[in-house]
């Protein structure tokens, strides 16, 4: 009989994580408070009490060191799971990611492996001072030898998680930190099924009048979105690219090809974008069935602004029909 | 017990013989050393409130009479109770975010108040006492917290440096402005300038601290590294981030290192202002590791139970950096009930006005979204902004009919 749990994202992943640790004895988990205090948001929450220090490490408090020893434990042997407290403090560590992490299998042609999951909370909604809500993910995928997964939902979460750790490549996980607790995203699981193959993205509401391409937390939005439209007679579909790098745009060009118009959708600025990139690959292969140019909902192009401005800088489904609107009024 | 190895370096001494390697116990006995007036640390005023002198630092502190003393008491009771006011409104929903200082006031006030007007301070983000000490409104800072603003004061009146959350980061920020200032030739006597960064224990394990230690001491830059060990990085402890007290880590980058009680406001006066007139002299830099104690939760959003215990707690409380002060000028007959009232009541009309702002504070207009990306903005988020402002008009329209 199928186990099934009722889990939000956060705790979703904390099953996940632990059963990963369970399964497999060089999986370590690393950060800063992941331990006793089990992670800012709780997610690695109990793990250290059943796994001991020298699985889940408190980490001193410096994220090129926390990525660089995991380069090395990788090295060796181990898995490391490294926790980024704020997606905002990542970069001490990027010289690390992007330098070593990212190269190294390449360097050595093949023969050295980076079984490296960088967790990363990330983007807005919060309410939080600076560094603590932003969407770097496209400077990830922008980065050859990196792997690039966001999830929007706790059964992708739990998975997702577990796949990423079993993945011989370096694999940035951003979970969208908003959502962690939100008793609205909790869903059952199947916590002994079978999960979807990580890197497909998925047509998560099937529409014809126009396709809204979305990851993370703003698939939420693209859901709500498409929910409001239908009272205006309008059928959204909406596709959950799941993986950012690869991005499996397969999908999305079916739909696009069946629905001629496309909104993509992130709280990412859009400039030199993964959003940038499905404008691209859209145009370039979906160029006649195109009713409309792709748009794009985004961020602005501007640092993250003052949390009081947040709604206004947080993309929402307002402007997700309004874009739909001008597709539609092309 | 501390072993030789953990001894007050005198500063500006060569380098300390190499030790034997410490066993764990000794690791975490030397980096929590409390013992009030022991070798390691230096201490001006006992928790008991007694004036204990020091041969080395007096003489810092010789204009620091009665009157000057009630003032430094003043500042500490003001700031900490702005910063009970700003917890309390958070946790009524007024500020999204609040870090506490409780603890910390003096270092910050002893640091603080040893600046002149021509230095610089590089805060981290919970230097609301060195704030209050360079003249910054409170009010700007609350700014932060309610999340209207990113930094709202005037860095450059003020000498005080927007704060700085991604850890470690500000310390090499002040390794190049103190450079600035002994590149433009403003060392080498008693009216030239210095720069002090602030940091916490657990920074001291990020890379931009190590390298800015490394700057400072190459150029010899006019910078004093003010490290408030407080002795947690939110759940680590500092022993998760070092196996020797962290002032001893100069020694390795060729500049002295003094451990200060933290708690004690003359000391981190007086130590301070030798570790500036070092810089100012063009001695180059210094670390102070101000031993002291965060006696309340790492933000507002932390839950210490999880991995404190309180009989720390309890055992810091009667370190308390006021209490000590006030023991003090009660005895020594430098202040009477009237004085401690009026501060009090001072204190309470300054928390006031604090949330009365709070209450007040202007929403930013969205436009501000856009405002000062660049110094000379550019096409794509001219357009960008356009195309926004005219979106929410609409909305403003269909409301209207
Ligand atoms: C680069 C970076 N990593 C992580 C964080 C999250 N964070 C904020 S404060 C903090 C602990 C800092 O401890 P410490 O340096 O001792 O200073 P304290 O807050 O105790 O004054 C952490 C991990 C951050 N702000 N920046």
């Amino acid at each position: 009989m199928a186990d099934l749990q009722k889990l939000t994202i956060g705790k979703a992943i904390n099953l996940g994580l632990r059963r990963a640790m369970e399964e497999d004895p060089k999986v370590l988990i690393m950060g800063e408070d992941v331990g006793k205090l089990g992670g800012v948001f709780r997610i690695t929450d109990g793990l250290q009490k059943d796994f001991g220090e020298q699985r889940v490490l408190d980490t001193p408090l410096a994220e090129s060191g926390i990525i660089g020893t995991a380069v090395g434990l990788a090295v060796r042997g181990f898995r490391p799971v490294c926790e980024i407290q704020f997606e905002g403090f990542i970069f001490p560590g990027f010289d690390q990611i992007v330098s070593q992490v990212a190269k190294l299998h390449y360097r050595t042609q093949g023969k050295v492996k980076m079984p490296i999951v960088i967790r990363v909370p990330f983007g807005g909604g919060i309410g939080a001072v600076e560094h603590h809500s932003e969407s770097p993910e496209s400077l990830f995928a922008h980065i050859p030898g990196l792997k690039v997964v966001s999830v929007s939902n706790a059964v992708d979460a739990y998975w997702g998680i577990q796949q990423a750790i079993k993945a011989d490549d370096p694999i940035l996980f951003f979970e969208p930190k908003k959502l962690y607790h939100s008793g609205a995203m909790k869903a059952e699981i199947d916590v002994d099924g079978t999960p979807d193959p990580l890197f497909e993205s998925r047509v998560v509401r099937e529409g014809t009048t126009a396709t809204v391409v979305a990851y993370g937390p703003s698939v939420k939005v693209a859901l709500d979105a498409a929910t409001a439209a239908e009272d205006e007679g309008k059928s959204l579909e909406v596709i959950d690219l799941r993986t950012l790098s690869p991005l499996d745009l397969g999908p999305v060009f079916e739909s696009v090809r069946k629905t001629g118009r496309l909104i993509a959708l992130s709280e990412a600025p859009s400039e030199s974008s993964l959003t940038s990139e499905i404008a691209a690959r859209v145009q370039q292969e979906c160029f006649y069935s195109l009713e409309a140019p792709v748009l794009r909902v985004t961020g602005f192009d501007t640092p993250y602004p003052p949390a009081k401005l947040e709604e206004h800088y947080l993309p929402d489904l307002d402007r997700v029909l309004h874009a739909v609107d001008r597709s539609l009024a092309w | 017990m501390p072993s030789e190895h953990w001894t007050h370096p005198e500063p500006g001494d060569g380098p300390a013989a190499v030790a034997a390697q410490p066993s764990p116990e000794q690791v975490i006995a030397g980096l929590r050393a409390t013992s009030e007036g022991g070798a390691e640390l230096t201490q001006l005023l006992t928790p008991e409130g007694e004036r204990v002198s020091s041969p080395q630092f007096d003489r810092y502190v010789d204009d620091i009479d009665a009157e000057a003393l009630k003032g430094l008491y003043r500042d500490m009771v003001l700031v900490r109770r702005a910063d009970r006011e700003a917890n309390a409104m958070q946790r009524q929903g007024q500020l999204g975010i609040w870090v506490p200082l409780l603890g910390q006031e003096a270092a910050q006030i002893g640091s603080g108040r040893a600046l002149r007007k021509g230095d610089m301070a590089f805060p981290s983000y919970r230097e609301h006492g060195v704030a209050y000490a360079r003249g910054v409104d409170l009010k700007e800072v609350l700014g932060i917290f309610r999340c209207t603003d990113h930094s709202g004061w005037d860095y450059k009146a003020h000498g005080f440096h927007p704060y700085t959350i991604v850890i470690g980061n500000q310390v090499l920020n002040a390794a190049g402005y103190a450079m600035g200032q002994k590149f433009e030739g403003k060392v080498g006597d008693d009216d030239s300038e210095a720069t002090i960064c602030y940091f916490g224990d657990g920074a001291t394990s990020q890379g931009d601290v190590h390298e800015g230690f490394v700057w400072a001491a190459v150029y010899d830059a006019p910078l004093v590294f003010f490290c408030q060990n407080n002795q947690w990085a939110i759940s680590e402890p500092t022993e998760r981030q070092s196996r020797l007290p962290l002032y001893q880590r100069a020694r390795g980058y060729g500049f002295p290192g003094i451990r200060v009680d933290g708690n004690d406001v003359l000391a981190c006066l007086a130590v301070s202002r030798w570790a500036l007139e070092e810089c100012r002299h063009g001695n180059g830099p210094v670390l102070i590791e101000a031993f002291t104690y965060r006696m309340d939760a790492h933000t507002t959003t932390d839950d210490p139970t999880r991995y404190r215990l309180s009989d720390e707690l309890e055992e810091w409380k009667l370190k308390d950096p006021i209490e000590r002060v006030r023991a003090y000028l009660a005895r020594g007959g430098g202040a009477d009930q009237a004085f401690f009232d009026q501060v009090q009541a001072d204190s309470d009309a300054f928390a006031a006005e604090l949330r009365e702002y709070c209450f007040n504070m202007p929403e930013p207009p969205p436009e501000r979204i856009f405002s000062n990306v660049y110094a000379e903005s550019t096409p794509l988020l001219d357009a960008q902004r356009e195309e926004f402002l005219s979106y929410l008009d609409g909305f403003v329209g269909a409301g209207e009919h």
